[in-house]
C-alpha cells in the first residue's frame, strides 16, 4: 500500500437518482489533521457515512489501513480503528461519564466477554486519565443529562479517543460552544492529532483557522472542490462563488445556537 | 494520583459492597415474611392466590428486562408463559397409575389416540421437563430474537412481530386436539414426585418453590442490570446506532437478553400453572400479553422491584375488584393505566426514587439545599464550604 490510511476511490453515493457523493476521491495520510468544509448539502456527512458504514456507497471503494471496507458493518469498521463524533452530541444521557467512557474503552466488546469479565485496573485508569483531560472529573459519576452541551461534546470526544481509533471523524465539533469552549477544544483536537488521524467537519472558520495546521477540503456538491492550505483555499475564487451562492440561498444555520453571529452565511469575511 | 484512584476505587468498593448487602438483606427479610408470616395471615384461597401473582411477578421480571432497560417492548410474552406452562403440565399428564385402564392421559383416548405422540415421550421425565421449561421458551425466543435483530427491525414492528407469534402459536394449540386438548388445554392434574397436587401440604411447597424462584430471578436481573452488560442495554435502548459506532454489535446483546426474557416467562407459566391446575392457549391471548406490560408500567420500568410491585398490586386489585363490582373490573385496569401514564409516567417506584427522599425529609423535617448537582461535587464549592461555612 502506498501509506495513506485512507484512501477513497471514486465514490458515488445516489439516494433514488440524488446524488449524495458524486465520483468523489479523497486520501489522508496517516498522522495528519484534515479539515473538510463546505456549504449546505455539500454531502459532509454522507462522506462520514460511507467510511463509518452507516451507508454502502453505490459505487467505488474506500480503503482503511488497506482494507476495503465494503463487507464490514459498522461495528467491525468501529473496531478496525475507526471512531465518529456525531454533529449534536450522542452520549448516553442516562449513564454517568464514567459509565460513557467505560463502555466505549472496553476491549473485548462481545456479548460474554462484556457480562462476565470485570474492566481491568489499567483501563479504570485511563478512564480517570480522559476525565482529567475532559475536564469532567468531579462530574465523573452523575447522569450525562445534567452535563451542559460543551460538556457533552467533550464526553463524547472523550468516548472516542477511550475507543483508541486511529482515525477520528469529527462532526462539527464546535457546534453551540462559547468561543472559550471552542478555542479548548481546538487545543484538545490538535495535541489529539498528535497521536492520531483526524477528519474534521467544520463550518466555522474561526475555528478551521485555529486548527488547520495542513491541508483543508472544500467539498460542493458531493464532489472536491479543492484542497490546499487554509489560506490558499479561502481566496479561491471556485470557493467564493460556492459560498457567496449558499448563502443567496439564505440556509439558516440550525447547528449553531448559542453563536451570536453564525459565520457559516459570511465564511470568508475574516478580519486579519 | 495512582495511589489516588486505588483509595478513591477501595472506598467505592467498599460502599457498594454495603448497598448490596443492605439490599440481600432485605430481599432475604421478605422473602422469609412471605414464607413464614403470610401463610398466617391469608386465607388458604388468598395465599393460592399470592403464590400465582408471585409467579407472575417473575414474567414481569422478564418484561422489564428487555422492555425497561433495554427497550424492547414485546407484546408476545404470553407464549412463552404458555410454552413454559404446557411443557410442565405435559409431565403432570403423564402421572399415571400404573393401575388406570389406558397409559394415556384422558384427553387422548377421548380423540381415539392409542399411542403417546413421540413428543410427548420424553416428558416422563421431570429433569428434561425442568430443561424444557427453561430452554423450549428461551430457545424460541433467541431465534424469533435472531431473525428480528440481525434484520434491524425495531420499535413499533418489533412489537407487531411479537403479537403475529402470539396468534400463530394460539391458533396451533387451538387447534391441535388430539395433541394438546385444543381449546380446553390441560388440566385435571393429580401428582407430582407422586404428591397429591391438592394437598395443602404441597400446596405450601409449590408457593415456596414460587418464591424461592422469585428470588433467583431478582438476583439475576440485578446481576444482568448491574454491571458493564447493564449499562450496554441501556446504551442500546438510548440510541443503538451510537453503540453501533463504538464498536459493539447490539444484535447478540439483544437475543441473549430476549432469550433470558423468554425463560423467565417459561419458568414462570410452569408456576403459575402449578398453582391454577390448568394452562390453555387462552394465557396466549394477546390481553394477557399486553397486561403483563401494564403491570411493569404502572410498578416502573427499569426498576426490577417496580415490576414485582406491579404484578402484585394490578392483579392483587384485580382479584379483589373482580370479586365485589365483576362488570367494571377492565374499566378500573385501563383507568388505572391512564392514570400512571399521565400521572407517574415512571411507575410507582419510580416516582418513589424521585420524590420519596423529599417526602421523608419533608416528614422529618431536615432542611436540604437543593443545588445544581454540579455544585455538590465542585471540588471548589467543596472547599470553601468546609474551610468558609455555609
Amino acid at each position: 500500500m502506498s501509506g495513506k490510511i485512507l484512501e477513497i476511490d471514486d465514490i458515488t453515493v445516489s439516494f433514488g437518482g440524488f446524488k449524495a457523493l458524486n465520483h468523489l476521491n479523497f486520501s489522508l495520510e496517516p498522522g495528519e489533521l484534515r479539515v473538510i468544509i463546505g456549504p449546505n448539502g455539500a454531502g459532509k456527512t454522507t462522506f462520514l457515512d460511507i467510511i463509518t458504514g452507516k451507508t454502502k456507497p453505490t459505487e467505488g471503494t474506500v480503503i482503511f489501513k488497506g482494507k476495503n471496507l465494503r463487507p464490514y458493518s459498522e461495528h467491525q469498521i468501529a473496531r478496525m480503528g475507526i471512531g465518529r463524533k456525531f454533529q449534536t452530541p450522542r452520549v448516553y444521557l442516562n449513564l454517568s461519564p464514567r459509565e460513557n467512557l467505560q463502555l466505549a474503552c472496553n476491549r473485548t466488546k462481545d456479548v460474554l466477554p462484556t457480562l462476565f469479565k470485570s474492566p481491568p485496573t489499567a483501563e479504570r485508569r485511563t478512564i480517570s486519565g480522559l476525565l482529567e483531560t475532559i475536564g469532567l472529573s468531579h462530574k465523573a459519576d452523575m447522569k450525562a443529562n445534567l452535563l451542559s452541551h460543551g460538556e457533552k461534546q467533550w464526553l463524547e470526544i472523550g468516548m472516542l479517543v477511550a475507543q483508541s481509533p486511529d482515525l477520528l471523524l469529527v462532526d462539527e465539533p464546535v457546534a453551540g460552544l462559547t468561543d472559550e469552549e471552542t478555542e479548548r477544544t481546538g487545543e484538545l483536537l490538535t495535541s489529539l492529532a498528535e497521536s492520531h488521524s483526524i477528519i474534521v467537519i467544520e463550518h466555522d472558520m474561526e475555528f478551521v483557522r485555529q486548527i488547520a495546521q495542513g491541508q483543508v477540503t472544500v467539498l460542493h456538491q458531493g464532489s472536491v472542490l479543492c484542497e490546499g492550505a487554509f489560506d490558499q483555499v479561502q481566496s479561491d475564487p471556485r470557493v467564493i462563488e460556492v459560498y457567496l451562492g449558499s448563502s443567496e440561498e439564505s440556509e439558516p444555520d440550525h447547528h449553531a445556537p448559542a453563536k451570536a453571529a453564525p459565520p457559516v452565511d459570511t465564511p470568508l469575511a475574516i478580519p486579519d | 494520583m495512582a495511589v489516588d484512584i486505588a483509595v478513591e476505587r477501595t472506598r467505592i468498593d467498599g460502599s457498594k459492597r454495603r448497598s448490596l448487602m443492605v439490599e440481600a438483606g432485605i430481599v432475604l427479610a421478605v422473602a422469609l415474611f412471605l414464607i413464614l408470616i403470610v401463610p398466617l395471615l391469608l386465607s388458604d384461597f388468598r395465599l393460592n392466590l399470592m403464590g400465582r401473582f408471585l409467579a407472575l411477578a417473575i414474567v414481569a421480571l422478564g418484561i422489564d428486562l428487555i422492555w425497561g432497560f433495554t427497550g424492547l417492548l414485546s407484546l408476545g410474552h404470553g407464549v412463552f408463559f404458555t410454552l413454559g406452562g404446557y411443557a410442565l403440565a405435559m409431565h403432570l399428564k403423564l402421572q399415571i397409575p400404573p393401575t388406570a385402564s389406558s397409559q394415556l392421559p384422558e384427553f387422548m383416548s377421548l380423540y381415539g389416540v392409542t399411542e403417546l405422540p413421540w413428543f410427548w415421550q420424553p416428558f416422563y421425565s421431570f429433569p428434561f421437563t425442568a430443561l424444557a421449561v427453561l430452554f423450549l421458551p428461551g430457545i424460541l425466543a433467541g431465534l424469533l430474537g435472531y431473525v428480528i435483530f440481525r434484520n434491524r427491525i425495531r420499535g413499533v414492528y418489533f412489537s407487531i412481530l411479537t403479537q403475529a407469534a402470539t396468534i400463530i402459536f394460539f391458533n396451533f394449540f387451538n387447534g391441535q386436539q388430539k395433541l394438546f386438548n385444543g381449546t380446553n388445554g390441560l388440566t385435571d392434574f393429580r401428582t407430582l414426585f407422586g404428591l397429591e397436587v391438592n394437598a395443602p401440604g404441597t400446596k405450601y411447597g409449590f408457593y415456596v418453590v414460587t418464591i424461592l424462584t422469585l428470588v433467583v430471578a431478582y438476583a439475576l436481573c440485578r446481576w444482568l442490570t448491574s454491571g458493564r452488560f447493564g449499562r450496554l442495554l441501556m446504551a442500546i435502548r438510548d440510541d443503538e446506532s451510537r453503540v453501533r459506532f463504538t464498536g459493539y454489535d447490539p444484535t447478540g446483546f439483544k437475543v441473549l437478553v430476549f432469550a433470558i426474557s423468554g425463560a423467565l416467562a417459561g419458568i414462570a407459566g410452569a408456576l403459575f400453572t402449578l398453582q391454577t391446575g390448568i394452562i390453555s392457549p387462552n394465557s396466549m391471548n394477546i390481553a394477557f400479553s399486553i397486561e403483563m406490560v401494564i403491570w411493569v408500567a404502572i410498578g416502573g420500568r427499569a426498576t426490577l422491584i417496580g415490576a414485582i410491585l406491579g404484578a402484585l398490586v394490578v392483579n392483587f386489585a384485580k382479584s379483589l375488584l373482580s370479586e365485589r363490582f365483576p362488570d367494571i373490573w377492565l374499566f378500573f385496569q385501563g383507568g388505572l393505566f391512564l392514570l400512571v401514564v399521565m400521572f407517574l409516567p415512571d411507575g410507582i417506584i419510580g416516582w418513589l426514587r424521585q420524590n420519596g427522599k423529599n417526602w421523608f425529609r419533608q416528614i422529618t423535617g431536615s432542611r436540604q439545599i437543593a443545588t445544581y448537582p454540579s455544585l455538590e461535587e465542585d471540588p471548589e464549592v467543596e472547599y470553601e464550604r468546609k474551610n468558609i461555612g455555609d
